[in-house]
């Protein structure tokens, strides 16, 4: 009688069975799965990332409200040909504040981990409202309504707080002068431009749209872009040492 | 064991197995197949030792081979920078006119210019460089802020009002809704600045708009509407319109201004990179 004939137990037992898959697939994440929670590689520390300002953590949900990430990734790998393009590769602390990230999996646009800075706002606003009147060959949707969607700022207290309860390092203080910074950010001569930066290093202020009237979902998306990929400091990032993989 | 039972109409071994009295045939894996099988746990023995694999507590196992992806792209970018560096190390230590002046640096930078420009400066100039309503045509010779390499090059570097503490800058005020002028007024300045190029222009309003035009867009577009090229005041006299030369358009910009931005590419592009990009826009046809 082998050892290897006991199998019958769970052939003619589907209770033992399930509970024989469940304990062989738990073996299977906790080796590959769960190590990531603690190696301190998988997240490396860098200088410079903090967390979305609430215009651009609203302008982040008109970007995933509109499945941008259905045609742009968010994701420069470590290949040349995209380093040359792109700019420097993705690095994980880069989207350590998305909940959900926005990675992507399909480029039938351009990649725009590191969009923010490369084209004026203007031309956002521009290309957001008639892709074509710039790209004469791009197939992008136009998007022209956004400038003309008022946003308030009435959620976006709530909205930081959630996130804070899924580890983003908001403060009590960023909670509770959300809705400020909100629009602060949109009025470079107001008294709020400077507390804003001040909770949020490299925070631009701007009238991203060109429409001083209101605060416009054109706004928040153009600032989320203008944002992406320039807040770590690659001055201080060593690719090799412990962060080596 | 018991010896296994052959089943009597194939004559083959069966397992034992049965199922509401259909019972199971032995039919092994061939063996071609389960060699490779263990053929692929040996090796995957082998890729444990060479390759990164198992996490551990604080760290994973490195690998003898030291295998990284940074390490292979770091490599791989330094290996093309190697096998450009005949042509890239000249651009780095020449002047822009000494690149145009050399045949093989020329048509390096030009190739290369080509590519940086497809990948950075094409969604607002163009595929072909022919500019767009806001975004200047690259192959024509006129220029806002100047067409010489120098100027092209700077540009490049330093962009236009791009918040680079160099960069490129003025400010048209807005006469419209910043109240400076009276609605009448800025049409009278519209015939005037229309009259400039032959345009269809009242010319008793143009008469009217010139004095105003003399004391309100004179300081940097000058007297004769020629423009500067030190303030980056557009020449009016010419059929060259940044936004449209239709009526509307112009009483548009009177009346709200414009400033259009270019980003500073210097922190974004290597040196070599924004070198090659002046002496390939220089190239397009307007260089001066």
């Amino acid at each position: 009688m082998s050892w290897w004939s006991k199998h019958k137990i769970f052939e003619t037992n589907s209770i033992v069975l399930l509970v024989g898959i469940l304990i062989v697939v738990s073996i299977g994440g906790i080796v590959e799965i769960a190590p990531l929670f603690w190696l301190k590689s998988t997240v490396e520390k860098v200088q410079g990332m903090r967390p979305y300002t609430p215009l651009e953590l609203a302008g982040r949900d008109i970007y995933v409200r509109e499945g941008c990430y259905l045609c742009h990734s968010q994701m420069i790998r470590s290949l040349r040909d995209e380093v040359e393009r792109y700019g420097h590769y993705s690095l994980a602390a880069e989207s350590m504040y998305d909940h959900p990230f926005q990675w992507g999996s399909k480029r039938t646009g351009p990649d725009l981990a590191r969009v923010g800075g490369k084209y004026s706002d203007e031309w956002h606003v521009l290309h957001l409202r008639d892709p074509r009147a710039v790209v004469p060959e791009s197939i992008m949707p136009a998007y022209s309504w956004l400038a003309e969607r008022k946003l308030d700022a009435k959620d976006v207290g709530e909205n930081l707080a959630t996130l804070k309860i899924l580890g983003v390092p908001y403060s009590d203080e960023m909670v509770e002068n959300a809705s400020a910074d909100f629009n602060a950010q949109v009025d470079p001569d107001g008294d709020g431009a400077e507390a804003l930066q001040e909770r949020y290093p490299k925070a631009q202020v701007r009238q991203f749209d060109g429409n001083p009237e209101f605060v416009s979902e054109m706004d928040a998306l153009v600032a989320y872009l203008q944002m992406l990929g320039t807040l770590v400091d690659f001055a201080t990032f060593d690719a090799s040492g412990p962060n080596l993989r | 064991m018991a010896r296994p039972e052959i089943d009597s109409v194939t004559g083959v071994e069966t397992t034992g197995h049965e199922w509401d009295g259909i019972k199971e045939l032995n039919k092994p894996l061939p063996k071609w197949w389960l060699w490779v099988f263990y053929a692929c746990i040996i090796w995957s023995i082998g890729y444990w030792i060479a390759m990164p694999t198992w996490p551990l507590v604080s760290d994973f196992t490195k690998g003898m081979l030291g295998y990284s992806q940074r390490t292979v792209v770091a490599n791989s970018l330094a290996n093309a920078r190697a096998a450009q560096s005949g042509f890239l190390d000249k651009i780095a230590a020449s002047d822009l006119a000494g690149i145009k002046a050399d045949p093989a640096l020329l048509q390096f930078s030009l190739a290369g210019g080509a590519a940086a420009f497809g990948d950075n400066c094409a969604p607002c100039h163009g595929r072909g460089a022919q500019g767009a309503v806001g975004y200047p045509n690259l192959n024509d010779d006129n220029w806002l802020w100047g067409g010489t390499l120098d100027d092209i090059h700077k540009t490049l570097q330093v962009g236009i009002r791009s918040g680079h503490e160099d960069a490129r800058d003025n400010a048209m005020p807005a006469f419209g809704r910043d109240q400076i002028l009276e609605p009448g007024q800025i049409s009278d300045v519209t015939d005037f600045v229309l009259s400039l190029s032959g345009g269809d222009a009242n010319a008793e309003a143009a008469a009217r708009g010139k004095v105003i035009f003399a004391e309100q867009c004179a300081a940097c577009h000058g007297e004769d509407g020629k423009g500067s090229i030190e303030l980056g005041a557009p020449n009016l006299t010419d059929r060259i319109w940044l936004y449209g030369g239709t009526r509307d358009a112009i009483t548009d910009v009177i009346r709200n201004s414009r400033a259009g931005v270019m980003p500073a590419w210097k922190e974004r592009l290597p040196p070599e990179t924004i070198k090659q990009l002046a002496v390939f826009v220089h190239s397009l046809g307007g260089g001066q």
